[in-house]
């Protein structure tokens, strides 16, 4: 094995090793404290546990573009709120009224539109005025949610359609719908970050603008794909979550964005940007809500459980920056 | 001098990290009042050797002595409580503070409660800054202060201990003729005062204008030391090198072809004026002026990274209007830039990604990447240029400053540029990779490449180009060629003296 070749394996399989130990802390914690008799590692329970990863990995993946790109997009949880009140209310625009069941995939469409459109115009503003992606989605962030309100007030949402919520419950090959989007994206961008020019670019303009620009590459309207990536994907993981709940509060969504950065930073993407990995977001993912199911299933309620990852992530950066050599040569504080 | 105790000593230091013996050892001595260069190739233990001395790293073995005192440095702090001060290449000063906030960062004077006795603060700094005979005082913003006089106030940081020994790396990188007066005042005044000063420098006119002795280290051991008066530019790089480097002129033999680039009274703002010139290929035109003389913004103009407001630029006879760096490849100029890490090289990148990042859309097929031909074109640049690395995965900031720049003008050439800009083509690579590079530079032009180089090394534009333009203050004062050109002729037009001469 080369030299710094076991770092580099402990750095990028921690996330996958910290999975395994969580497995296996809440398997056996679980036998002394759980109030249900079931094993933690039941298959059913780890079937949902991947359906309900799905709303935050989806844009997690999207996230991860972005912050390999070196922005970040804060506005997710608020585009997400907007996309699903797209979705369920259009489908009693009356406009659609003689679609009978079609109207499914035309609010899905206007859904995942209005997902790319949202995403755009933050790609935009970050391109042309070349304000930090943190203010100008920091800025979108509270717009698009006074626009959720604006659109309904205070009031929840709803629409159930049936043929919608048997779609989003079926499960084929065992996992559910939902869980078939999170791979389907996972694969997607994983394969677009890893083999496509943009992925390669998004990298070099991440590490270092100056030399991507240098190099002839068109860094704004990078970043504007990448803001529409993330858009979609909010809105994807919007579509996916409200076709079987079908009622949205115009507060839902929020936190989100804080969700899915912790689940991107988890899995080692740097903040600076340049450095990260799809595979590894999937992992972050899969921890944060390993955590949260577990901790639920030795009985801890929602204040440990957010106590807890707070401590957890503070605790694997700093794990990661044992490892890591640049760390140890920074200076001390 | 031979009869006082040196002021600091460090006796056969080693220090080893895996893998490497970075320290074999070294020693080094400094008199009191004695200006000491430290020389040798990048990777040659210099920045090793002072990091053990400002206590960063633990020697393995050895001592370092101040005033015959054996002294163990625990951190760059204590060793400045010790008397060992380090004026620093890059700039430590937090730019929005002021100049007496700066010097005495973390040791300011208190008054009860924690207040800051801002009377004491700037007095005591007026004081100091009063030795040097700068043109601001305690109050100016750091931020608003030229790189000199910022350097200034690190060097006042520096006097605000009773120092034994000073140590200056590269401490002229990013100052002008005018600015280095300045310092190398300030150097002797230290001098005069007793204090010992350790000169960390790669530029031998300096080595040769202020020091006494010079000390070579080469592959982490002590090569010599050399009186600065009994010796000669030529001994000392053959010290650093082991062998001769060769700076001989090299005008070409070959035929040159047509005019490859040719520009008309180019202008942009203030930073350059009128410019005019011509490149043909097969040339290799050198660019030579003092730091601010417009050449770099010439070529960031050339590379469509800039707007010019007057001029016309003509490729192979045609006017072309250049209006980004992708615009500028696309018409065949490339630029290998000044600052390599900071504008060239995507440093967490492999070596072939980085090599292939202009093209990488032009060799894909649809939206997705081409690893095997980019391989193909990264071995074929790897043996072409002799680029020393285990492999394309090799992350490039690991490679060494002559390596990464072959991969940045390796990124270029296999793009088969019409005119091909390199801006500072040997900054920070050392004296062996230098040639390789100057070599490579000459070699290009043989295979009927338009090359711009663009220089502040008077040595290296002589021996690369087979005509210099001369600049000073944004405007072209004479075009020389290689038969014609002396050192002082090049540096009278560089100064702006030529000019008024040839209006006569």
């Amino acid at each position: 094995m080369e030299a710094g070749k076991l770092s580099k394996f402990l750095k990028n399989g921690a996330i996958w090793g910290f999975i395994v130990f969580e497995l296996i802390f809440f398997s056996v914690a679980g036998q002394f404290l759980s109030l249900s008799d079931k094993a933690f590692m039941d298959v059913d329970n780890m079937l949902l546990l991947l359906k309900q990863s799905a709303p935050i990995g989806i844009i997690a993946m999207g996230m991860t573009i972005i912050m390999i790109n070196g922005n970040i997009d804060l506005s997710v949880g608020a585009i997400f709120a907007l996309s699903a009140v797209i979705l369920l209310d259009s489908m009693t625009w009356t406009i659609f009224a003689g679609l009978g069941d079609w109207v499914i995939p035309v609010s899905w469409g206007l859904a995942l539109l209005t997902g790319v459109v949202l995403g755009a115009i933050n790609g935009l503003i970050v391109w042309k005025t070349g304000v930090d992606a943190f203010i100008v989605t920091l800025g979108s962030m509270l717009g698009f949610r006074g626009l959720v309100f604006m659109y309904n007030g205070e009031n929840p949402t709803s629409n159930l359609n049936w043929t919608l919520v048997d779609f989003a419950e079926a499960q084929f090959l065992g996992l559910h719908t939902a869980t078939w989007f999170l791979a389907v994206v996972t694969f997607v961008i994983w394969y677009v970050m890893t083999r496509t020019v943009h992925g390669r670019n998004a990298y070099a303009i991440g590490d270092n603008r100056e030399a991507a620009v240098n190099a002839g590459i068109k860094v704004g309207p990078h970043m504007l794909i990448n803001f529409m990536i993330i858009g979609f994907l909010a809105a994807l993981s919007a579509v996916v979550f409200y076709s079987e709940s079908g009622s949205v509060n115009p507060n839902d969504g929020q936190l989100y964005e804080l969700w899915v950065i912790t689940a991107v930073v988890l899995g080692g993407t740097k903040l600076t940007g340049g450095a990260g990995s799809i595979l590894s977001t999937l992992g972050g993912v899969l921890a944060i809500q390993l955590l949260r199911k577990g901790l639920g299933h030795i009985g801890a309620d929602t204040s440990t459980v957010n106590l807890v990852i707070g401590l957890i992530l503070i605790a694997v950066l700093f794990l990661d920056r044992q490892l890591n050599t640049k760390g140890k040569e920074e200076l001390k504080i | 001098m031979t009869d006082q105790t040196p002021a600091l000593r460090l006796e056969g230091i080693v220090k080893t990290f895996p893998g490497v013996r970075a320290l074999d050892g070294v020693s080094l001595s400094v008199m009191p009042g004695e200006v000491h260069a430290l020389m040798g190739e990048n990777g040659a233990g210099k920045s090793t050797l002072m990091k053990v001395l400002g206590g960063i790293h633990q020697p393995d073995e050895g001592q370092i002595i101040v005033e015959e005192v054996p002294t163990v440095m625990t951190s760059p702090l204590q060793a400045k409580s010790k008397g060992i001060v380090f004026i620093h290449q890059e700039l430590s000063l937090a730019e929005e503070l002021s100049v007496a906030e700066n010097i005495y960062l973390g040791e300011l004077p208190r008054r009860s409660f924690g207040r800051v006795d801002w009377a004491t603060l700037y007095a005591r700094t007026d004081a100091i800054l009063e030795k040097l005979k700068v043109g601001f005082n305690a109050k100016t913003i750091v931020g608003d202060l030229s790189i000199a006089n910022q350097q200034m106030v690190e060097i006042a940081r520096a006097l605000t201990v009773e120092a034994k020994a000073v140590i200056f790396d590269e401490p002229t990188a990013s100052l002008t003729d005018a600015e280095k007066v300045v310092l190398f005042d300030v150097i002797s005044d230290l001098q005069s005062q007793g204090v010992g000063i350790i000169y960390i420098s790669h530029r031998m006119e300096e080595i040769f204008k202020i020091t006494d002795r010079i000390s070579v280290l080469r592959d982490g051991s002590y090569r010599g030391t050399l009186e600065t008066r009994n010796t000669n530019e030529e001994e000392v790089t053959q010290l650093m090198i082991g062998r001769a480097l060769d700076l001989s002129r090299n005008a070409s033999s070959h035929e040159l072809g047509d005019v490859a680039l040719e520009v008309r009274g180019l202008s942009c703002g203030n930073m350059f004026k009128d410019v005019s010139f011509e490149v043909r290929r097969g040339e290799v035109l050198g660019f030579y002026g003092l730091v601010g003389a417009g050449r770099t913004e010439i070529a960031e103009t050339l590379f469509g990274l800039r707007d010019p407001n007057a001029g016309t630029i003509l490729l192979d006879g045609e006017e072309v209007r250049i209006s980004s760096p992708a615009d500028a490849i696309s018409k065949g100029i490339s630029l290998v830039p000044e600052d390599r890490k900071g504008q060239g090289l995507v440093l967490g990148m492999n070596c072939r990604d980085n090599m292939t990042l202009p093209q990488v859309g032009d060799l894909s097929s649809g939206p997705f990447v081409a690893p095997g031909t980019e391989t193909d074109i990264f071995d074929k640049y790897k043996e072409k240029l002799d680029i020393r690395t285990p492999g394309w995965k090799q992350t490039v900031g690991n490679l060494s400053g002559g390596n990464q720049q072959k991969i940045v003008i390796a990124k270029w050439l296999s793009m088969h540029p019409k005119v091909l800009i390199v801006d500072e083509p040997t900054r920070g690579i050392d004296v062996g990779s230098k040639s390789e590079i100057h070599n490579l530079i000459r070699e290009l032009a043989a295979q009927g490449y338009a090359v711009i180089v663009v220089s502040s090394e008077m040595p290296e534009v002589l021996h690369v180009s087979d005509r210099i333009v001369a600049m000073f203050s944004g405007r072209v004062m004479r075009t020389f060629t290689s038969e014609e050109v002396t050192e002082e002729s090049l540096i009278q037009a560089i100064s702006g003296i030529t000019a008024t001469d040839k209006v006569a």
